[in-house]
């Protein structure tokens, strides 16, 4: 009995150690939705996202406090949360997925391994599939995740008006970059 | 199997349960990263501008912004056809406000009423936010300037006879994404007035409130009632207006029978009474210039 029970005790202990998530709060995301001949940048960047990896499933998530994107101009950060994102209502945007090829990628040899990303952009309270081409890079004990990928705001809700047609594009290019430490 | 034995196994039975409840909490890897307190945010935007309409708002200028007001405050609609309804006589009000940090502004302003000029100071100790306080606390201390020449040359005049205070503490609360109320006590010190029953100090407590139509729309109010009297034929301001954002501009249009735009003129010198239609038709338009921009956005990387 004692036996099967430390067995067991062991068993789980493993597992729990192969299942290696790495996690960071550091991780940035930025954004561009400048439209064409714009006299003014519209983009942002926070560098406040939290970010976890499963290495042997490939298991990727993250997620942003709306309120943490700074802008070039205070007013621009007033209406990204007052107007489109309604950041009182919608604190949070998440994004749960995976690395559909993370076998591919050797963790302990240094290199820039093309990833293929799925799941699901949850923003502004809508849920969407999103697929991006990404890439994992290994140096030593560092693993960056990086991403760039683009979305409609109408797919999620957010309404442009007209009159800020000519600065406020239709889609917005978002990239992520989340480097993990492996100890 | 003896009680030693029993406690040992059921130890270890609850070490088993413990490791793999903690194989469960790997499978929301998304929970995990929820936050065990959400981080702190302060309440913004409870007012579009730093003004509710004539009165200082519990909202500040973000650090580095400066904001270009220009006021105007046309005639008395009661003033009949003959005066375009007041559309003839324009004062205005040019102002630049500073932010120098998210909690200090500080402003100065010429109106063409009177020809005066004033300045102030704009400090907010307490910021309503998520997880602390309930509501926004901010301290305003200002002076204005009469400018006009004096009435009677020839008797001793003195320079500080010229100048008015004012103190301010703003209470106000963001009550929802469309609701803001604040409360204001204020204290108007002016170095002379006219007669000897005129007080030099004159206490009066405002309330003004936001309440937002749509995201760039929004119904404004704000009343003072005075405490201390005020000068015979002078009277509390009342002023009932909209404001309207687009892009960089807040437009703000307004119905007032107040004619003044600094607090000494409209605290102190509004001679209008709403019951006899001595209303004046306004509007005040901020545009905001960004100089010191955020350390993320000063050097670009190329």
């Amino acid at each position: 009995m004692k036996k099967i029970l430390l067995s067991l005790m062991l068993l789980v202990g493993l597992n729990a150690s192969a299942q290696d998530t790495l996690s960071t709060n550091n991780a940035a995301i930025n954004f561009d939705a400048t439209s064409a001949g714009s006299p003014e940048k519209i983009e942002a960047i926070s560098k406040q996202v939290k970010s976890k990896l499963v290495v042997k499933t490939g298991d990727f998530v993250f997620a942003i406090q709306m309120q943490s994107f700074e802008f070039e101009k205070s007013l621009m950060k007033d209406h990204f949360n007052e107007n489109y994102v309604e950041s009182t209502k919608y604190p949070r945007a998440t994004f749960k997925g995976a690395i559909q090829d993370i076998s591919k990628v050797n963790f302990s040899k240094n290199g820039k391994y093309p990833v293929v990303v799925k799941g699901i952009m949850d923003m502004h309270g809508v849920k969407k599939e999103v697929t991006s081409n990404g890439a994992l890079t290994i140096a030593g004990d560092k693993v960056t995740a990086s991403s760039s990928f683009k979305l409609l705001l109408s797919d999620f809700n957010i309404e442009v008006p007209p009159v800020v047609g000519d600065k406020l594009a239709k889609q917005a290019t978002i990239t992520v970059n989340a480097t993990f430490n492996k100890k | 199997m003896n009680r030693y034995q029993l406690k040992k196994y059921l130890f270890l039975f609850a070490l088993v349960i413990l490791s793999s409840s903690s194989l469960f909490a790997q499978d929301d890897l998304l929970g995990s990263l929820e936050d065990e307190k959400p981080p702190r945010e302060y309440a913004r935007n409870a007012f579009k501008s730093t003004r509710v309409i004539t009165a200082q708002s519990m909202e500040q200028l973000s650090k580095g912004v400066l904001d270009f007001r220009i006021l105007h405050r046309f005639g008395r609609i009661n003033s009949g056809a003959y005066e375009a309804f007041g559309f003839d006589q324009a004062t205005i009000r040019l102002a630049l406000d500073y932010g120098i940090t998210d909690r200090l502004t500080v402003g100065i302003g010429r109106s063409s009423n009177r020809k005066e000029i004033d300045g102030f100071i704009k400090y907010r100790p307490i910021w309503q936010s998520n997880d602390g306080a309930p509501f926004s606390l901010l301290l305003t201390s200002g002076f204005v300037k009469d400018g006009l020449k004096w009435a009677d040359p020839n008797r001793d005049n003195y320079p500080s006879s010229r100048y008015s205070y004012y103190h301010q503490v703003l209470v106000g609360r963001k009550f929802s994404d469309a609701f803001s109320l604040q409360l204001m006590p204020t204290l108007v010190h002016r170095n002379l007035v006219l007669t000897e029953e005129d007080k030099n100090d004159i206490i009066s407590i405002g309330v003004a409130s936001r309440l937002k139509l749509s995201n760039r729309l929004a119904l404004t109010v704000e009343y003072f009632r005075h405490i201390t009297d005020l000068p015979t034929g002078y009277y509390d301001p009342l002023s009932i207006g909209f404001d309207i954002e687009t892009g960089g501009h807040v437009f703000q249009l307004h119905f007032t029978n107040s004619l003044g735009m600094n607090e000494r003129s409209y605290l102190v010198g509004t001679d209008g009474q709403w019951s006899k239609g001595d209303i004046h038709f306004g509007f005040n338009i901020s545009r905001v210039f960004t100089i010191s921009k955020p350390k993320e956005f000063r050097k670009k990387k190329e």
